[in-house]
């Protein structure tokens, strides 16, 4: 009988944080099966082999260094700086993977703290206490369960993550938050959301939505396996872009009723005139609710 | 001159002919026999060309708003700010009302004014959308450089395209008491002052 390989010893950090990547990992359907293949030496909610003191006493290493929050030059883990924490365990990992977008790109928390970074980028440009180490960065606000699930299994597996420009996996961030919206049919014939929470209109012209300006997989993979923003009738945020969080983000941005930015890959020419050939053709199956309320 | 470039040419004849009496005559009480005939080709042949009268009228229309979508995409893609673009823009509009009369001429009194001619086919903006589309950037692109005042799209072309479409309809009625040249700085200061960010 072949014996189990070792199990990786993961490390799970934080930064400047609000808990959410920490509790969204929570929800991940396969986490027993996932757990199985570590070693938790430190998580914040799940049962560990050390307390933070122990591990920040800085005499034993990880495999997986798995970090959550914005970085802050003088914040302090367990009786030690987080630079120095960060330093030894990060040196010794195989992996370093960065959970959320505070952790990859400063966030909402490097918004504000100008001393602030992700791991290894400040926003899209490289920076912070692990540039120069390969850092992986699962962004969003919160990371999908799901991504980061993937992301620890294929470590687990020894399988290669091919990675974007900005780190992240290839396999979850190639598409875009727009990819799998049940609301395409809307959006091909400009037809407007008027008000949050309803099945019917898209959400891109009015409602601030940032799903084809965003790359994350959240409409290909649903949250907690049944839903996503758009589902329920919420724009995209773009969370898992290193330029989140903007501002009104309930609001599209327009000049003269024209929309600022348009879908990724697509010039503003080649999308004004597709909007106005679409918006003249009337769709009347679109243009009402689609069950009316009692 | 190879066969399809000589077709083209002769399509190309219709259309300057088309236009012409169109605008001169009126759309209905133009013929195709009359178009047909100053072309000089036999009405026979015109039906090669364009299968009925309301097609030819929607390919004019088409012809009219791609020629002006890329002379307003040219001024558009000039390196300069949006008082130079609405002269510019000012001043292309007017020489060609003088220049080639006969666009214009059928965009107003053929293409406004008969509008159930343009049903299907040309719905909306359908067949006038290289025109829209490059004045869609112009403001857009006014509005984001911070010149121009942000406003609801329509209230901003109708404020522009309106005050042309009307000096070129006074010129058109031999009302205006000088050439439209004369008009171009003075109507182009208006447009800027109404547009202009405060």
């Amino acid at each position: 009988m072949p014996s189990r390989p070792r199990k990786l010893r993961l490390l799970w950090l934080q930064g400047v944080t609000c808990n959410g990547n920490s509790h969204a990992f929570l929800n991940l359907p396969w986490l027993d099966a996932l757990l199985e293949r570590f070693d938790i030496m430190y998580h914040p909610l799940l049962p560990s082999l050390y307390s933070l003191e122990a591990v920040a006493a800085c005499d034993m290493t990880c495999d997986v260094l798995v970090f959550e929050g914005a970085f802050a030059p003088g914040l302090r883990r367990g009786e030690k700086g987080l630079g120095a924490l960060l330093e030894h365990y990060a040196q010794q990992a195989s992996y370093v993977v960065a959970a959320g977008s505070c952790a990859s790109f400063g966030g909402m928390f490097k918004d504000a703290m100008p001393e602030g970074s992700g791991l290894a980028f400040v926003h899209d440009k490289p920076g912070g206490p692990l540039a120069r180490q390969g850092v992986i960065n699962l962004s969003g606000c919160p990371v999908h369960p799901e991504w980061l699930g993937y992301a620890l299994m294929m470590i687990a597996d020894n399988e290669t993550i091919a990675l974007d420009a900005l780190h992240r996996p290839k396999a979850l961030y190639s598409h875009l938050a727009h990819d799998g919206c049940l609301r395409n049919e809307y959006f091909e014939w400009k037809v407007d959301a008027k008000q949050f929470g309803q099945k019917e209109g898209c959400l891109f012209y009015e409602q601030g939505c940032r799903g084809p300006l965003t790359h994350a997989s959240c409409n290909r993979t649903l949250w907690n396996e049944v839903s996503s923003k758009m589902r329920v009738g919420t724009p995209c945020f773009g969370c898992t872009e290193p330029d989140f969080p903007r501002r009104n983000l309930f609001e599209t941005k327009t000049n003269m009723s024209i929309p600022e930015e348009v879908p990724i890959g697509v010039t503003k020419r080649s999308y004004l005139t597709l909007t106005g050939i679409a918006k003249s053709f009337r769709v009347q199956r679109l243009e009402s609710r689609l069950i009316e309320d009692e | 001159m190879a066969r399809s470039s000589k077709k083209e040419a002769r399509k190309e004849s219709i259309i300057t002919t088309a236009l012409k009496l169109f605008s001169e005559k009126g759309f209905y009480t133009t013929t195709i026999p009359d178009i047909a005939e100053k072309v000089g080709m036999s009405v026979g042949n015109f039906y090669n060309y364009f299968s009925s009268k309301d097609i030819l009228a929607k390919e004019l229309i088409m012809y009219i708003s791609s020629y002006l979508g890329a002379r307003i995409r040219e001024i558009n893609e000039r390196p300069v700010d949006a008082k130079t673009k609405i002269a510019a823009i000012v001043s292309m509009y007017f020489e060609m009302a003088t220049e080639k009369p006969e666009m214009i001429e059928y965009f107003l009194r053929v293409y406004l004014s008969n509008r159930e001619v343009f049903g299907e086919g040309c719905e909306g903006m359908v067949c006038v959308s290289p025109f829209i589309t490059e004045l869609m950037l112009f403001f857009e692109s006014g509005v984001a450089s911070g010149e121009l005042r942000d406003q609801d799209f329509f209230s901003a072309f109708g404020l522009f395209m309106g005050y042309l479409g009307g000096m070129v309809f006074l010129f058109g009625e031999k009302i205006l008491p000088e050439p439209l040249s004369y008009y171009e700085a003075s109507i182009a200061e208006n447009i800027y002052h109404a547009l202009k960010a405060p």
